[in-house]
């Protein structure tokens, strides 16, 4: 547990006189995400320590180079849990980086992502500045939403010291059941059931079989099954947990990393590659060679959006590209907490 | 200046029919004020278009003669963010009122911004869905201005407030560009603008289109209603509600004046003589709600609550929550005028800040009821004043910022849901300090560079927070030793 802002800030401030530009890393799990990071390391990792946790508040506070595992064991410790399910893609994963990435697991269609239980942030702009963002109350409409906005921003607009975050608590019971569907009637049973208020907390779909994990009281996950059906997954099966990591067989791959985000309900895209369908069909992975343009007009014809997630080229653009009204929007947000652009430049598009 | 309003309302009719452009006093006085009656101004012209195209044309005209906007829904805010401006353009959104599709498939609903909230729930009822965020005002109230709010509910604790509930809006800039924020999925290339609209309060954008989330009906609802003879015994069977691991979809708290107000009222059956009531809904599958019953029953009876009553029917329920809800009204009827108050607490704290309030309301000797969403921490001191007594309301605004100074001041903010408007712009000194707030202009003028949009409200100025003199003092350093106060 150490208190680093004043260091930080001392960087920062130096960075922002000589405008020189700053890669942020907290954990260094998620250089592979995101455009590649240039520019002097500043390092949030050892920012570390739980400032405040009351379980009756359902409220968490860290500084940002606290470990997601950290946070979860204490979490655990009082039956309660991180409802958005981050990955951590490695040991040494920090709050600050799943925040500022805005990963969410397989809960993520029925809990909510990260930015939806963030609650307040503390953060360095680019100019040095410590600032305070909505706070530890669940409700706060005082101001604008920054701490929000930070969520997915890439580190681009402010280093993230200190977080908030609403926790919930755990289920009783869960299980997974699992059937053998084609595509397109698995993406309407999954719409189905969403519409049935059943205690669903995740469903996947691998090509073959629908995954449908329930989490809630015994009696309301004894019931669902009945419902559903199918087989059950073992209950020590880490089958989530792989997806979730991509340690799946799956991911195992070199071939670029799509992922497309979509309407749930969206048909089966004509694109070649290897699909798996997470989040109920509204993130939707595609291991495949075809070309990055195509992929995209596949996605925005959808009314989604792709991300070459892992592998491919990370010189070129990573994200989707924003229309022109929009990227102007986003330079002058940028500018507005980031003058001099010393933060994180590129790692989110190529002239942010 | 009158040959100012001239020239706009000649370009004003090129741009719309004529039944759309309203300046003639009489005409103007509907618009005055927002649901904070206590604050009223007359705008100089109001528009109520009834296209895209016409808000943009609207807006573009604005921009270049440097008018300024204020955009209006239902007026139903209680902050006074709708108040005109004498110099500004009112721009309705009255007119924009349609469903524009359900999608039952993905759950989602596309609207216009002048569609009103539990219109979105009923047109969805044959899909078994409905959209969760419940204003109090949710009958009359519109989805854009629970957008410009970030409006709250009574079930927020469980489903999240309307940032959590929204996936896409069109927005007219102040410049009359349309932009697309969000998406179909459950998130959008780039900066979390979504995010940053919700709850900007009118000074970013004008929303013009709404996508919302639908959630599936829940199976079943029940509530409990558990009397205490302490306030301060109610406030700790909530945290025990919530330690215990169930989410009540709503945790509702009033104390011993707001439940004889609202019996007297409604006659909802509330015990008059307890100090407090909660009420606890559970939601859910039919089993999940038969077992969290049981397991608040058992809490509320170890918290010491003298009485417990689970409603026996959907009757009973309706009727429980009819006194909750008929609250505000209720206290109207014994009091001339009431004032109501919106900051949020850590829930631990709120045994120390009804006390503050108790002691405060003797020192300023005006009443106090309280009603609060107490699951999550938002507190709604109604406070009791006569507007036709001189200085009643500015003893009963000071007190009122006092309420919030102190939310503040433990760890709270000075406004869950209502907004900050023109009502809580001072306490916005307390609560940020000057780099915090020069952050917030900044960010307003990366969407509105001329400052035409709503100005004046939600972000105070630096010089109005020296005036105010409650300028927040960081680490013993004024930021801007420069600046004059006075």
């Amino acid at each position: 547990m150490s208190d680093l802002s004043t260091i930080l800030q001392d960087s920062v401030v130096d960075a922002y006189r000589h405008r020189r530009p700053l890669q942020i890393l907290g954990g260094n799990t998620k250089r592979f995400y995101g455009r590649q990071p240039s520019g002097g390391q500043l390092e949030v990792g050892s920012h570390t320590g739980i400032i405040n946790y009351e379980p009756t508040e359902l409220v968490i506070t860290a500084r940002a180079g606290t470990t997601l595992s950290e946070i979860e064991t204490v979490l655990a410790q009082n039956n309660q849990m991180l409802p958005f399910e981050p990955p951590r893609f490695g040991a040494a994963a920090t709050l600050g980086g799943t925040v500022a990435c805005n990963l969410s697991g397989p809960r993520r269609p029925y809990a909510g992502s990260v930015r939806d239980y963030v609650l307040g942030v503390k953060l360095l702009n680019g100019k040095g500045e410590i600032l305070h963002f909505g706070g530890e109350v669940m409700k706060n409409v005082a101001g604008y939403d920054v701490s929000r906005l930070m969520s997915g921003a890439m580190g681009t607009m402010g280093v993230l010291l200190e977080i908030s975050l609403k926790v919930l608590p755990r289920a009783d019971d869960e299980c997974t059941l699992i059937m053998e569907l084609d595509e397109a009637l698995a993406i309407r049973q999954i719409a189905h059931y969403a519409r049935e208020a059943l205690p669903i907390s995740a469903s996947l779909y691998d090509g073959n079989r629908l995954y449908v994990r329930l989490c809630g009281t015994a009696r309301s996950v004894g019931m669902a099954k009945l419902k559903i059906g199918g087989d059950q997954l073992p209950l020590n099966d880490s089958f989530w947990s792989r997806i979730n990591e991509h340690t799946h067989a799956f991911f195992d791959s070199p071939q670029p990393l799509w992922r497309l985000s979509l309407a749930p309900y969206t048909a089966p895209l004509k694109l070649h590659g290897k699909w798996l369908l997470d989040w109920g069909g509204a993130q939707r992975w595609l291991l495949s060679d075809e070309p990055a343009e195509k992929i995209r007009a596949a996605a925005e014809q959808a009314g989604g959006h792709a991300c070459l997630f892992r592998n491919g080229d990370r010189e070129a653009e990573i994200f989707h590209p924003l229309p022109a009204k929009m990227l102007a929007l986003h330079h002058r947000l940028k500018h507005a907490f980031d003058p001099h652009g010393i933060l994180n430049p590129g790692r989110m598009y190529k002239e942010l | 200046m009158a040959s100012d309003k001239n020239d706009l309302l000649n370009e004003l009719y090129r741009l719309l029919p004529r039944d759309s452009v309203l300046h003639e006093t009489e005409d103007l006085h509907p618009y005055e004020c927002d649901g904070l009656s206590a604050y009223r101004k007359l705008p100089l012209v109001v528009v109520l278009p009834e296209t895209v195209e016409q808000v943009q044309a609207i807006l573009r005209l604005c921009y270049a003669r440097e008018v300024p906007v204020v955009a209006r829904g239902a007026g139903t805010g209680l902050s006074g963010g709708a108040l005109p401006l004498e110099n500004g353009v009112l721009l309705s959104l009255a007119r924009f009122k349609h469903i524009l599709e359900i999608d039952p498939d993905n759950r989602l609903a596309r609207v216009q911004p002048g569609v009103r909230n539990l219109a979105i729930s009923q047109a969805c009822v044959e899909h078994n869905l409905y959209y969760a965020p419940d204003p109090s005002s949710q009958i009359a109230c519109t989805i854009g201005g629970n957008v410009a709010e970030n409006s709250g509910g009574v079930h927020c604790l469980k489903y999240g407030l309307t940032v959590h509930n929204i996936n896409q809006l069109k927005v007219v800039m102040m410049d009359g560009e349309l932009v697309t924020i969000g998406g179909g999925g459950l998130d959008s290339p780039g900066y979390d603008l979504l995010a940053l609209m919700t709850g900007s309060e009118g000074m970013l954008g004008v929303i013009v289109e709404v996508t919302v989330k639908l959630l599936p009906i829940p199976q079943r609802a029940q509530v409990v209603l558990a009397a205490f003879d302490d306030v301060e015994k109610a406030g700790a069977a909530v945290g025990d509600i919530i330690s215990a691991g169930v989410i009540p979809a709503g945790l509702e708290m009033m104390d011993g004046l707001a439940i004889k107000a609202a019996e007297d009222f409604v006659h909802a059956g509330y015990p008059v003589d307890a100090a407090a009531i909660l009420l606890c809904e559970i939601d859910g599958t039919n089993e999940d709600v038969s077992e969290h019953i049981l397991t608040v029953h058992d809490i509320l009876k170890k918290s010491g609550a003298i009485e417990i009553r689970t409603a026996k029917d959907e009757q009973e329920r309706l009727n429980f929550w009819k006194g909750r809800k008929a609250a505000f009204p209720a206290v109207g009827r014994i009091s001339p005028d009431y004032y109501c108050m919106d900051g949020t607490i850590p829930r631990k704290s709120l045994p120390q800040v009804l006390k503050a309030i108790a002691d405060m309301s003797a020192e300023y000797k005006l009443p106090v009821a309280n009603v609060f969403h107490a699951g999550d921490g938002n507190l709604h001191p109604l406070i009791l004043y006569d507007a036709n007594i001189p200085g009643e309301l500015q003893r009963t605004e000071e007190f009122g910022g006092k309420i919030l100074e102190l939310c503040v001041k433990v760890g709270g903010t000075i406004t869950g849901e209502h907004g900050v408007g023109m009502e809580k712009i001072n306490q916005m000194c307390v609560q940020f300090n000057s780099v915090e707030l020069q952050q917030f202009h900044a960010v307003k003028a990366a969407f509105d560079e001329k400052c035409l949009l709503n100005p004046g409200k939600a972000v105070p100025t630096l010089h109005r927070c020296a005036e105010f003199g409650a300028m927040h003092v960081h680490h013993g350093e004024m930021a801007f030793p420069d600046l004059e106060r006075f």
